[in-house]
């Protein structure tokens, strides 16, 4: 699995960071979207896949 | 000649349906069942005779809401202004009434603000908040006491106060308004009285700030944005007055709903007694079900675009039902049931979708957790002390709710 995100778009409503906190964060000056992990491991998959379902603002981008 | 737009009401549409089907106070009006299965994107007729389309499906919902074309610049022609309720007129709107790129620009003056992390620190004081009226709660045992009063509407009240810098003192004051904001009933030039009037609180309350500004929400935009010129002190007053009616009604009434659900659910309650870590997903599922947001949200189309088979063509508005995507059965399973371990809750719309989505998002969702996980530790017998048709359901509100909830236990 491969993560890219378009930072630009997001809206900081941190939906991303709920679901999977290993993988996504926020910046601490505006809220917007940090990918701390672009490959993350199995265990991850299916809550990364979540986070990429509920983002509002269809920032976050998931190639299998 | 160009093409004039046709706002007449073709077929004499009914209004957006509010009331409840009779029996469920909980469940979203019937029309909208209907709706979804027949003509998921309808037309509707406003207060001032005009019309809008309404959409009902979740899938179209989540299309418009997610596509920028549907603009929420209420300053736009054909913007579906009647009948709408708020915190602001058109003139200082604040960002929820506006596009990218000020849109963006402003909302990111406050994001940080409300992010997970930020909000999960005040978790300690939000749960020190509500032990604090709950141990007042406790001192009334045996009369009957309107639990929105006593706790749901203080503690987001309180919350967001503080956080703004806003005085609670000042509460009777802007709790008012807010109702008078969020009012479906009263009339027009009612709610522009209103909208003055907390423009002049809050007018006055940030020329104050500006000249001594607190560590808060408010302090921090008057230094940081006002003090550099990035915005205005009127952009100020207006972040306030989106905040704080934003912050006030919602959370205050997905508590007193949930609270009431869970009375009559006690199977549910006992099982999250049981198993504390389940909270999480019950308030999704509070938030799936109960789909406060009645009356909106609203866009108006920018260019001619296709949804679920119709075509809405620029300068037609529509309003999304919220309640509806949210019992939508091609998405959520026996939506009308009220499932506190639905594993895809958390699909729900009830902060909407979109950039737009709701801000205070985290913020509520911490306020529900700690609120609900309190009230049935502490009040495990509490329940309510009318009948259920007794209990005056808010279908004259923008906000769906109790306007009291009369418990005792
Ligand atoms: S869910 Fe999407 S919009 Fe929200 S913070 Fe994460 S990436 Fe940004």
């Amino acid at each position: 699995m491969k993560i890219t995100i378009d930072a630009e778009k997001c809206c900081a409503a941190g939906q991303c960071v709920l679901v999977a906190p290993e993988v996504f964060d926020q910046r601490d000056e505006d809220g917007v979207v940090v990918l701390l992990d672009a490959e993350p491991p199995a265990e991850q998959h299916d809550a990364v896949r979540e986070a990429a379902a509920i983002c509002p603002a269809a920032v976050i981008e998931v190639q299998e | 000649m160009t093409e004039m737009i046709d706002t007449t009401v073709p077929a004499a549409p009914a209004p957006l349906p509010v009331q409840p089907p009779s029996g469920c106070p909980f469940d979203p009006p019937t029309e909208f069942g209907t709706l979804r299965a027949e003509e998921p994107i309808s037309r509707i007729s406003l207060p001032d005779g005009s019309w809008s389309w309404l959409a009902t499906r979740y899938a179209d919902i989540r299309a418009i809401l997610g596509d920028t074309r549907f603009s929420s610049d209420t300053t736009l022609h054909g913007y579906p202004l009647s009948g709408m309720t708020g915190g602001a007129s058109t003139k200082n709107r604040g960002f929820i009434r506006m596009d990218p790129p000020e849109h963006t620009r402003l909302r990111r003056m406050v994001t940080r603000e409300f992010m997970v992390k930020r909000v999960e620190a005040l978790r300690p004081e939000i749960q020190r908040l509500t032990d604090e009226l709950c141990d007042a709660l406790e001192r009334r045992a045996g009369e009957p006491v309107d639990l929105v009063e006593a706790l749901a509407l203080p503690v987001p009240s309180l919350v967001i106060s503080l956080l703004l810098g806003v005085p609670y003192d000042d509460h009777d004051v802007f709790q008012r308004l807010t109702g008078k904001l969020l009012s479906r009933t009263i009339a027009e030039d009612e709610r522009e009285a209103a909208r003055g009037e907390l423009r002049d609180y809050l007018d006055q309350l940030v020329t104050a700030k500006e000249k001594e500004p607190g560590d808060d929400i408010l302090g921090r935009l008057i230094v940081e944005q006002q003090q550099t010129g990035e915005i205005t002190h009127d952009e100020v007053a207006a972040f306030a007055a989106l905040l704080l009616v934003a912050g006030h009604e919602t959370t205050a009434n997905m508590i007193g709903l949930s609270a009431l659900t869970l009375m009559r659910s006690p199977e549910t309650a006992e099982r999250l007694r049981r198993e504390p870590g389940l909270i999480r997903g019950a308030v999704e599922e509070l938030l799936r079900f109960h789909s406060i947001i009645r009356n909106g949200p609203r866009r108006v189309a920018t260019t001619d675009i296709e949804i679920g088979g119709r075509l809405i063509r620029a300068g037609e508005g529509v309003v999304v039902a919220v309640p509806s995507g949210n019992r939508d059965a091609t998405v959520f399973e026996a939506p009308d049931r009220l499932d506190i371990a639905r594993p895809n809750s958390q699909h729900h719309v009830a902060f909407g979708y979109g950039i737009h989505q709701c801000l205070g998002q985290a913020l509520a969702r911490v306020e529900l957790q700690v609120v609900i996980a309190t009230l049935l530790r502490r009040f495990p017998t509490m329940r309510p002390a009318v009948p259920l048709d007794e209990i005056p359901f808010r279908t004259d509100m923008a906000i769906y709710g109790c306007h009291s909830l009369p418990v005792t236990w």
